[in-house]
């Protein structure tokens, strides 16, 4: 009998084999990760200026980590679970007085005078040794981050009635509509400027 | 003699798996397309540090990438079991950070050489000493903005 018909079909029944292959392949290889941490800007290289910055020692906060992972916070041996909160007050304490051209309408603390004068003026200084371990020195600044986005997430509720780290993220997100960031970008300087992150980190001290 | 046999009762047709291919394609493009492929397998002990105030690392191609912890278990027998820097897929001394961070920094396009991070990835149990020395370098070349790496979680979890 003469055949009918086009060409004969082509088995088909080992592609799924074929691409069970392939894709065995890419979910051996893939990996899915989006990495996340803590942001910091270094301090720029720059020879030392002749003129020495002048601080008064109650804007600055100082924060020392001893090699064996101890704090010592404004000379006091510190828990690393109150740091967040003494950081908080130290920001937040706005001492200077009323009617002064530093005084801070927007600060909740104390208003002791021997703390800091205004958030913008208050300096956290971070030292720590050689031999402190990595982990801690991460909780440490974790905690300091978080210090300053509790402060900037109270004013960004109270002036915009949303969190602030939501909105930055928002910002900072490259999806966002370039529109929206802009609108943004206004909301987020206005934040960061009631609440400066002024985190000073001093040359480790050898001994 | 029936022309056609009449099916017995009871049997189950086959079930066809005609579309079988069809769906592992459709996962396999799924897969090629999320694909990152490794470009660096990693030579040194890497458990990051845990952390809740964390940004994300958005745009894979503005970030360089540094690695510290001690050598892996295969290594250490011949780099001991101090802490080491791994550039790309080696172990380099200190002092060559900068100079990878400029070599990196060229291959970039040029609208980008400004922005780039430099995503430190340093195993909890390192020592602040090499870190210290490693941002001293980063501020000598002026690769100023650094990330941290870490994993999401309980910060105070690191201590244990």
């Amino acid at each position: 009998m003469a055949r009918r018909g086009g060409a004969p079909e082509v088995n088909a029944g080992s592609m799924a084999d074929i691409a069970f292959l392939l894709l065995i392949f890419f979910l051996v290889t893939t990996t899915i990760e989006t990495d996340a941490g803590l942001d910091r800007m270094l301090p720029p290289d720059e020879p030392p200026t002749d003129e020495p910055v002048i601080l008064k020692q109650k804007n600055i906060f100082t924060v020392n980590i001893n090699q064996n992972g101890q704090l010592l916070v404004e000379d006091e041996l510190t828990d690393l679970k109150d740091l967040r909160a003494k950081a908080i007050a130290f920001l937040d304490n706005g001492g200077a007085a009323a009617g002064s051209d530093l005084y801070c309408d927007y600060c909740k603390g104390e208003r002791d005078e021997a703390s800091s004068d205004n958030p913008d003026k208050a300096i956290i200084s971070l030292k720590n040794d050689r031999k402190t371990n990595y982990a801690v020195y991460i909780t440490v600044q974790n905690e300091l981050v978080g210090a300053y986005n509790d402060l900037r997430n109270r004013e960004c509720q109270r002036l915009y009635k949303r969190n602030f780290t939501d909105m930055e993220a928002e910002y900072l997100n490259p999806e966002t509509p370039q529109r929206t960031r802009d609108a943004l970008k206004e909301r987020v300087l206005k934040i960061q400027g009631l609440f400066p992150l002024k985190l000073s980190e001093a040359e480790t001290s050898t001994n | 003699m029936s022309k056609f046999k009449k099916k017995k009762d009871g049997e189950l047709p086959p079930v066809s798996t005609a579309s079988l291919p069809d769906i592992v394609f459709m996962l396999l493009f799924f897969f090629m397309t999320v694909t990152v492929m490794k470009d660096s397998s990693l030579l040194v002990e890497n458990e990051l540090p845990n952390a809740t105030e964390i940004k994300k690392l958005e745009k894979k191609d503005r970030v360089i990438y540094v690695f510290i912890g001690k050598p892996s278990k295969d290594y250490q027998k011949v780099y001991g079991t101090e802490a080491k820097v791994q550039l790309n897929d080696k172990f380099a001394d200190v002092s060559a950070v900068g100079d990878y961070i400029l070599e990196e920094r060229a291959k970039k396009a040029q609208e980008l050489q400004n922005v780039l991070t430099t995503a430190l990835k340093v195993d909890k149990k390192a020592n602040m000493g090499i870190v210290m020395d490693v941002k001293q370098a980063l501020r000598k070349v002026n690769a100023l903005k650094v990330n941290y790496t870490t994993y999401e979680g309980d910060a105070f979890k690191n201590l244990q």
